[in-house]
């Protein structure tokens, strides 16, 4: 279905492709100098010991330094799993217990659409801020209510057992956010006709649900989930500006390390490696969802 | 033909209602009690810091918070870089989804999906690099490292909701206005844009939003006070006014307003903009 050219003459504007391109021109470049450029070089300068001014070849010096020299880098590893594990599959299904709710044609819809996404909306910084008084110990809004139902809250940002899940919790703040409005989208999409013949079979909700919802939702799902794992092992304003990485490196998550590294003690070779082994570890994880998907994502007739 | 799954069981219903409720107070409780704290005196939040709403409403820490550091100046500065590059994502972005949707070229499938694997290339790959070239540009400390990314499109993200939005346009309005002798820009400037108002309301509000919030962006690279955006100059007050938390609130709260009021008068567009696009089950 191309937009001919319906041209004679040979000038530039008549050649194949060249208005696809010129259209694109502006992202193209970008990918170039952004994206696929930096890429090269980042991986070129992993394989560098630099610090501003010298720059010299170490091959994987600096891989190794990492894998078997510096604990802070495992435990900021382990501390980015543990919140990915946490925090993903709990968001997924928050986020889509609201959309669920929110699409049972509920009077007053917008309001609480509006509520759900309210928190999403503070920038990361401020949330980091009123969130730091949420977990205060003694005053905070968390552990006033856990009081009046009679239990005593830890401390949340001063003791590394509970900081994990402190920062578990706030991301279940932001869950009303775009992946909350994409489910919304997603069910929205789904044809009433295909739930009134479902229950003219008589099914229950939960059969509809199971075996109309789920399926029909699944590549929303998928999308969701592929971009939650690779948004969670990013994990970075909340733990610098609330904790700064402790206590005792309890919240050191691995982009504020790798951050740490790069702009603080500038060791750029080390950093762009921590890039890497970031980068391909999620490569693998999401190479892993896509083989694994063929299994639960339905595509309605195989299309897009 | 389009719509709502409807519960019509009345324990279900009164459920549904039940977890919404509750569901809403939830989420909202950490927002109310920012303003509310906003609102107290300094003494009364160090008397009472748990209860929730101030027994005396005062609206002084908003003019502390706003002359104690120059916040209007970090006010005026993120307004600056967050309208440009939203205006530029959204004509860039729309520009290149044009292409997407419209022509046909070699190789376009190819390059849409690796656009599309970009959105899942984590930013610390391209951090240093990227820094580097403005390094040796010069632009550190200056406003450009945060703007002109957003001339490329404004990222595969927003590109790629322009695009389905434009695949679902009827291509006999192309045809039309083409027989009409209109030009390819024309096309996508007096046909497109006109009919994409929900989808252009998402993506200038996702934009508006990832610049007002970027925090490691300006944190990298910019070093004078007076060129700071908000989020750097909150991070500021919090350090040197930690224990003035009413007055720490009261910046936080002028941090959030504008995106909400944003948010409030998108909203009619919002949701319309993205599930026209078809995302997936459709």
């Amino acid at each position: 279905m191309s937009v001919s050219t319906h041209g004679h003459r040979r000038k530039i504007t008549h050649l194949p492709g060249f208005w696809g391109f010129l259209f694109i021109s502006p992202w193209l470049f970008g990918f170039l100098f952004f994206t696929a450029g930096p890429m090269l070089t980042s991986l070129w300068l992993s394989f560098q010991k630099y610090d501003l001014v010298s720059v010299k070849y170490v091959g994987v010096e600096n891989y190794r330094r990492l894998f078997f020299e510096d604990p802070l880098f495992w435990k900021a590893l382990k501390n980015t799993i543990f919140y990915a594990i946490v925090s993903v599959p709990l968001g997924i299904i928050c986020s889509l217990s609201i959309a669920l709710l929110l699409n049972q044609n509920v009077r007053g819809q917008k309001i609480y659409r509006t509520c759900f996404y309210l928190p999403s909306l503070v920038p990361s910084v401020a949330a980091s801020l009123v969130w730091q008084w949420v977990f205060n110990a003694d005053n905070g809004v968390l552990n006033t209510m856990l009081r009046m139902i009679g239990i005593t809250g830890p401390q949340w940002l001063q003791d590394e057992r509970a900081t994990p899940w402190a920062f578990a919790i706030m991301s279940l703040w932001g869950v009303g956010g775009a992946r909350m409005v994409i489910f919304l989208a997603g069910l929205q999409g789904i044809p009433d006709s295909y739930y009134e013949a479902a229950k003219l079979d008589g099914a229950s909700a939960w059969h509809c649900f199971r075996r109309v919802t789920l399926p029909l939702l699944s590549p929303v799902m998928f999308f969701n989930l592929i971009l939650g794992v690779i948004g969670s092992f990013q994990i970075f304003t909340s733990a610098y500006v609330m904790t700064g990485g402790g206590p005792n490196h309890a919240s050191l998550y691995y982009a504020l390390y790798l951050f740490q590294n790069a702009f603080e003690y500038f060791k750029f070779g080390k950093a762009s490696a921590m890039a890497w082994v970031l980068f391909s570890i999620l490569l693998l994880l999401t190479f892993i969802q896509f083989k694994a998907s063929k299994r639960w994502v339905h595509y309605e007739g195989g299309d897009k | 033909m389009k719509g709502s799954y409807r519960t019509s069981h009345p324990i279900a219903r009164t459920l549904v209602y039940s977890l919404l409720i509750v569901g809403a107070i939830v989420f909202t409780i950490p927002f109310i009690w920012t303003v509310a704290t906003s609102l107290k005196s300094g003494e009364e939040f160090a008397s009472d810091p748990s209860r929730i709403f101030p027994k005396h409403v005062v609206w002084s820490n908003y003019q502390k918070a706003w002359t104690a550091l120059p916040f209007a100046r970090f006010m005026l500065n993120t307004v600056f870089i967050t309208i440009v590059s939203t205006v530029a994502s959204v004509l860039t972005g729309s520009l290149v989804a044009y292409g997407f949707s419209r022509f046909q070229f070699k190789a376009r499938n190819f390059l849409f999906y690796t656009m599309l694997a970009t959105m899942m290339l984590p930013g610390q790959v391209t951090q240093i690099p990227v820094f580097m070239i403005w390094r040796e540009l010069r632009a550190i400390d200056t406003y450009y490292p945060l703007l002109i990314p957003a001339f490329f499109g404004g990222g595969a993200f927003n590109i790629f909701l322009l695009r389905q939005f434009f695949l679902g346009i009827p291509r006999e309005l192309d045809e039309a206005a083409m027989i009409d002798g209109a030009s390819y820009f024309h096309i996508w400037w007096k046909v497109l844009m006109p009919l994409s108002g929900p989808v252009l309301a998402t993506v200038a509000l996702f934009s508006f939003l990832g610049q007002w919030d970027n925090f490691e962006g300006p944190l990298i690279y910019l070093n004078t006070p007076e060129k700071y955006t908000v989020s750097i100059g909150l991070r500021m007050f919090q350090d040197s006014f930690g224990t003035n938390f009413e007055q720490v609130m009261a910046a936080s709260v002028l941090h959030i307003l504008p995106t909400v009021v944003l948010f409030l008068c998108a909203q009619r567009y919002f949701l319309r903009g993205i599930s026209l696009s078809g995302l997936g089950g459709r």
